[in-house]
């Protein structure tokens, strides 16, 4: 049974479910939405794939997923042998889960921001000047959990390997830039993202530079 | 602020891209620093008009529908709108990606339309390849008749050139024509796979929002029968994002002239036409004025 990803190639979100697909090595079929200009997401077809209208999708035979964290967490828990993506450990399956969540709330705020700035929309200076405050708050949280995780020995976000966890931040702590969030201010995150470039499988997404 | 360059001024420049331009809803945006708003009528007819400083709805301004693309002008005399016979031949498709942001001088933007010397490192794998980033000999000429400058005889080994030849593997020499279509917009033409000696015609017209500011358009007419138009937006973008990173990240944003300050190597060719063109052309916006700073 083959993989389905429906994707858009400059969306964070999908970025991250391709990540995993890659990390495992697993084969798969890009269904690309015309998301810009065509707003296809928000059609009466893409709509009865997801009431939602958002990307991505991920079918996996008869089951269909929507919302990035359920899909890394069931790709992970089905196509992982090794248990390392998504660890069972119980703690660090907390660990795991917590930090996910935090990608879906303080963490949005950058993308939220970068989105704001993202050539793709037109940006509205108030409200993104907002964003780009939680933005750097949530970046120094991720930060000052690297740091001490860095003094601890370990390069990762949760255990001695990477998670979903590291996954789920990677997109958004790359793209921080395009709010005006360079990384100097953030010494161990940029470190973490150098060891995350270096996993066997990664490939980057158009639009994230190479430094910042 | 109110912009005097009538160089600037009495351009057409892209506004919007059919469809983004709502019914019932004005869409506002920026020309050369100044306001506008967009309408869209029952009759699917687009109307501009000029946004006073209190606000208000103010003077009309003209909207021409033409490759794909809304343009208007707020100058008297524009320059006429470029030929492009492409867009007019029936077995292409007429193909709009909507339009991105970049923070630059739209001059920066055009210039870095016609590099190919940054294939190879920008988009690589794709347009180029680190192990063949030679850019051979080119010519350039200025086609007075219309006042374009051209580069022709272009080629680049690339790797992955469009959308549709993604899956043949092997990469191949493509085959290049660039024209400088005005100070702010420009085209190429590359090889087809498939069809012969027929052409993709690719355009990229610029709407400065400030000097330092612009979305950018990207109309194009394609022979392809192989990709979808979803596929070939997505190689599109994906280009035109990579881009971007490095078009911010240039200083300064506007563009000298002068040749002291930039130095050109043998592959700037299109390039050094490029500004002397604008040079000669007395353009001073989205420029970076040496001895006035």
């Amino acid at each position: 049974m083959t993989l389905k990803l429906y994707n858009y190639t400059l969306s964070g979100n999908c970025y991250k479910v391709r990540l995993l697909l890659d990390f495992l090595k697993l084969d798969y079929k890009l269904v690309p939405v015309n998301f810009y200009p065509g707003r296809e997401h928000e059609q009466t077809d893409f709509k009865k794939i997801n009431p939602l209208g958002q990307l991505p999708v991920l079918e996996d035979g008869k089951l269909r997923l929507r919302e990035t964290q359920a899909i890394l967490c069931y790709l992970a828990k089905e196509y992982d042998p090794s248990a390392t993506w998504l660890p069972k450990d119980t703690d660090k399956f907390a660990q795991t889960m917590m930090w996910l969540a935090f990608t879906n709330q303080e963490m949005l705020a950058v993308s939220s921001a970068a989105w704001f700035h993202h050539p793709l929309t037109e940006p509205s200076t108030s409200k993104s000047n907002k964003m780009v405050n939680i933005a750097c708050a949530a970046l120094t949280i991720l930060d000052d959990h690297l740091a001490e995780r860095a003094i601890m020995g370990c390069p990762w976000m949760v255990g001695k390997q990477p998670t979903i966890a590291d996954i789920a931040c990677f997109p958004d702590s790359a793209l921080s830039s395009r709010v005006g969030l360079g990384h100097e201010n953030f010494p161990y995150l940029r470190n973490w993202m150098r060891g995350f470039r270096r996993l066997s499988g990664f490939s980057t997404m158009p639009g994230i530079p190479e430094f910042a | 602020m109110q912009m005097t360059d009538n160089i600037a001024l009495n351009q057409w420049l892209p506004i919007a891209y059919p469809g983004q331009v709502r019914p019932r809803s004005d869409y506002e945006t920026i020309l050369l620093g100044q306001r506008v708003s967009l309408q869209l009528d029952d009759h699917g007819k687009v109307s501009g008009h000029l946004i006073s400083d209190d606000g208000s709805r103010g003077d009309a301004i003209p909207i021409v529908e033409k490759f794909s693309t809304l343009f208007s002008t707020l100058g008297d005399h524009p320059r006429p709108l470029p030929e492009i016979p492409e867009f007019e031949e029936d077995d292409r498709r007429i193909i709009n990606c909507g339009s991105f942001k970049v923070r630059t001088s739209p001059c920066r933007i055009v210039e870095n339309f016609l590099d190919m010397a940054h294939f190879s490192f920008v988009h690589t794998d794709i347009l180029g390849s680190v192990e063949r980033p030679e850019v051979l000999s080119y010519r350039t000429e200025h086609h007075q008749d219309v006042d374009e400058i051209w580069a022709t005889d272009c080629q680049f080994f690339q790797p992955t050139a469009s959308a549709s030849a993604a899956d043949s593997g092997t990469g191949l020499i493509t085959r290049y024509t660039y024209r400088i279509l005005s100070p702010f917009s420009v085209m190429l033409y590359k090889s087809a796979l498939h069809f012969g000696d027929r052409l993709d015609a690719i355009c990229l017209f610029i709407q400065p929002r400030s000097a330092t500011d612009c979305f950018c358009f990207m109309p194009m007419a394609i022979l392809d029968d192989v990709s979808t138009t979803t596929e070939i937006i997505d190689f599109q973008q994906s280009i035109f994002v990579q881009d971007s990173i490095i078009l911010e990240n240039q200083r300064p944003r506007l563009l000298p002239l002068t040749p002291s300050t930039e130095t050109p190597t043998r592959a700037d060719l299109s390039s050094i036409a490029y500004r002397r063109w604008l040079k000669s052309s007395g353009l001073r916006f989205g420029l970076w004025q040496s001895d006035t700073s």
